[in-house]
């Protein structure tokens, strides 16, 4: 503890779990010397010689580490491949000996020249991917400069006690030889919940938070502080009461999650015999063992996104049949929901950057599809080939009317007809789906599920659409209410409109992952909730907890509130009553009236919102 | 000494950056012979990697190996193949 105030910072959650201990900041660019050293003539080959030396360390350094990759990471082995010739490469290597012999200067301040000819080299190049594998140099110039400034070369085997790490960044590698060191968790300013990063964390069991700018910023080495991966909140310099808290809180969280995750792979099903599938929401096909890990019934929303950002170009078929295959294998015989492009169209390589005077109500998601048919059928006969190969269900975004629906249907049907046509396998009954998530839809709902086979109630967009709220705008976020009675409402209209028709009635925005929200759900009688991993272990055992007939009753009730203020009254009674471990004194969530509620799955707002606006 | 050249477009996904270079440059350096790897008028050595990929070749890029010396026609062969072959990418 010191004497300076305590600071408390959010952060986004990577990894769950709560450590508190003295922070170590393991800082890049603190090797590299201010000034040039000045070599006598006798002195340039001893200079050469320490560079070579601590070069052949890097080398060793670097195989060493490629020895260590698990099999599921091998992506970055053939990164530490590239870093290896980057090592001995002549820009760096050969240019920092020419360079220390001829101007007779040491070697930290060679290679700096070395690694700023590359830099510029770089800079010129057009393609942005391209251009940012200048990082890489960085980072194998970064190993050199740590040996050359005499620090060890493995910076976590110098750490000689349990610690906190806060760093800009990690470089994968790293975070595999945290597991066998004393980190007790770590935080960084960059990254988001699935940066590769977050992802490792996770597969590590490290508690960690990412994008946690100001707390890195404020860090002072040896002080402790309080990490709290399942908020994302980091203190520093906590007050005593704040650690007393923590500590009470780490207790019980520990002991929470151990029966949690025991309890994982438990069916979702409430005593009375109601069951509900819990399902996550990933990007990433490496996300998929985690999230059956976790306890998944099968991916609620693959959002298909990824591949169509950052790039040059458009994706093709064949890479995206490639993906789909691989996750609808990598989880058969679970299903899969996968969900067509739902960006705007200034996100797109091809697309208009000139940008829209209001994006939210642009042309997006399945409106962009419908507008360029070429790009929307490539990801239709992608998804078909791949439909052979698991349990696949096609979600359309953004449906707000019933022609598009049929056009969707129109398309779908000359993709098939073209497969059938080219002898190419495919599953003519895959079920197709829409989200529902404009406001006019929910009232056309009993319409449109004549024509589709589920829907996915989409919470964070049809909040905002319905209560006009941009939840990036800070002078109206706290009116994003997921308990305004206006949302609850048109959640009970399109579950009742679907049961109607007889279709399954899911949801998968953040408020199908938060642990305040599932009695209401339970009571609405939605048949499947998908969510962020991180949340299934926490959301199946609280239905294992549930009475079906009471989340009814409770439900019921809640339509009788007029305000989410008496929505929030009636949960801050009913929660801590029917699930003390979560809710009750000291439990694992707290229900916060302003500002809306605050899980585990919150998290991807930031992400969600970034797509949205 | 005879110079062997092929032209080739460069098909894989995200171009010559990390791990097609990696390919790239250690097929090379399997060869004696001197490699250029050509673009517009700009040449690199092909067995540095720093060089591959400062050349920058993102997909569609048409480049041109040219090779010189007692294999040269055998790495011409090996390393049109790898890049035919979208570096194994997919």
């Amino acid at each position: 503890m010191s004497s300076r105030e305590s600071i408390s910072i959010f952060g986004v959650s990577a990894s769950p779990g709560i450590v508190i201990g003295p922070v170590l900041f393991l800082g890049r660019r603190r090797f590299r010397r201010p000034d040039h050293r000045c070599l006598d003539v006798s002195e340039v080959g001893v200079e050469v010689e320490r560079f070579q030396g601590v070069v052949d360390r890097v080398e060793e350094q670097l195989r060493e580490i490629r020895q260590q990759f698990i099999s599921s990471l091998d992506g970055y082995a053939s990164i530490i491949d590239s870093h290896l010739l980057m090592l001995r490469d002549r820009m760096l290597y050969d240019r920092t000996i020419a360079i220390i012999e001829q101007e007779k200067k040491d070697a930290e301040w060679a290679l700096d020249i070395a690694l700023n000819e590359a830099r510029e080299i770089f800079s010129q190049i057009d393609d942005p991917y391209l251009r940012e594998r200048v990082h890489d140099v960085e980072q194998v110039a970064e190993r050199v400069f740590r040996l050359l400034a005499g620090r060890t070369e493995d910076k976590f085997a110098a750490i000689d006690k349990k610690v906190i790490i806060a760093a800009r960044d990690f470089a994968p590698e790293d975070i595999l030889r945290m597991r066998n060191d004393q980190v007790l968790g770590f935080f960084t300013e960059k990254g988001g919940e699935t940066s590769h990063t977050a992802i490792v964390a996770r597969t590590l069991g490290i508690p960690a938070v990412v994008g946690a700018e100001e707390a890195v910023r404020q860090v002072v080495d040896g002080e402790t502080v309080v990490l709290d991966g399942i908020s994302g909140r980091i203190i520093l310099s906590p007050s005593r009461e704040q650690l007393d808290q923590y500590y009470e809180h780490q207790r019980q969280y520990r002991q929470y999650s151990e029966q949690v995750a025991l309890y994982a792979h438990l069916s979702p099903e409430t005593p009375d015999g109601l069951k509900v599938r819990v399902e996550a929401n990933i990007e990433m096909v490496e996300e998929a063992i985690q999230a059956i890990s976790y306890g998944a019934g099968g991916i609620g929303l693959f959002r298909s996104e990824y591949h169509y950002l950052g790039r040059s170009k458009l994706p093709d078929e064949g890479l995206l049949f490639e993906v789909y295959r691989n996750i609808l294998t990598a989880i058969s015989p679970f299903a899969v929901t996968i969900r067509t492009l739902d960006i705007g169209g200034d996100k797109l390589p091809a697309g208009d950057k000139g940008g829209e005077a209001n994006p939210a109500l642009g042309l997006r998601a399945i409106r962009l599809s419908l507008r360029d048919p070429l790009m929307f059928k490539t990801q239709l006969r992608a998804l078909l080939r791949a439909s052979v190969y698991g349990n696949l269900r096609i979600m359309f975004p953004m449906i707000a009317s019933m022609g598009e629906v049929l056009a969707v249907k129109g398309y779908l049907a000359e993709v098939m007809a073209e497969l059938a046509g080219q002898k190419i396998p495919f599953n003519e009954q895959v079920p197709i789906g829409i989200m529902i998530e404009v406001p006019g839809a929910v009232s056309i709902a009993d319409v449109l599920a004549k024509e589709v086979d589920f829907f996915s109630i989409g919470t964070n967009d049809l909040i905002q659409y319905a209560l006009a709220i941009d939840r990036g705008n800070e002078n109206v976020a706290h009116m994003y209410e997921p308990f305004h009675p206006a949302v609850l409402r048109m959640i009970r209209q399109v579950v009742e409109a679907g049961h109607e028709a007889g279709i399954e009635v899911g949801m998968c925005g953040e408020m199908a992952g938060d642990m305040s929200c599932l009695p209401v759900l339970l009571g609405l009688g939605l048949d499947q909730l998908s969510m962020n991993s991180m949340a299934i272990p926490y959301v199946k055992r609280m239905i294992r907890h549930s009475i079906a007939e009471e989340a009814e009753q409770l439900a019921a009730s809640i339509f009788r509130c007029a305000s989410s203020r008496e929505v929030y009254d009636l949960l801050g009674e009913y929660l801590p009553r029917h699930y003390p471990d979560e809710f009750g004194p000291g439990g694992i969530r707290t229900l916060r009236k302003s500002g809306g509620l605050r899980t585990v799955a919150d998290n991807k707002q930031g992400m969600d919102r970034a797509r949205i606006l | 000494m005879v110079v062997f050249e092929q032209e080739i477009v460069v098909g894989n996904l995200c171009g010559l950056h990390g791990r097609p270079s990696v390919k790239l440059v250690e097929t090379a350096r399997c060869f004696r012979a001197d490699i250029k790897l050509v673009r517009d008028d700009v040449e690199v050595d092909c067995k540095y990697i720093l060089d591959v990929m400062s050349l920058a070749c993102p997909k569609g890029t048409k480049v041109k190996i040219k090779a010189c010396g007692e294999d040269a026609e055998a790495a011409i062969a090996a390393l049109s193949e790898l890049v035919r072959d979208n570096f194994g990418e997919e």
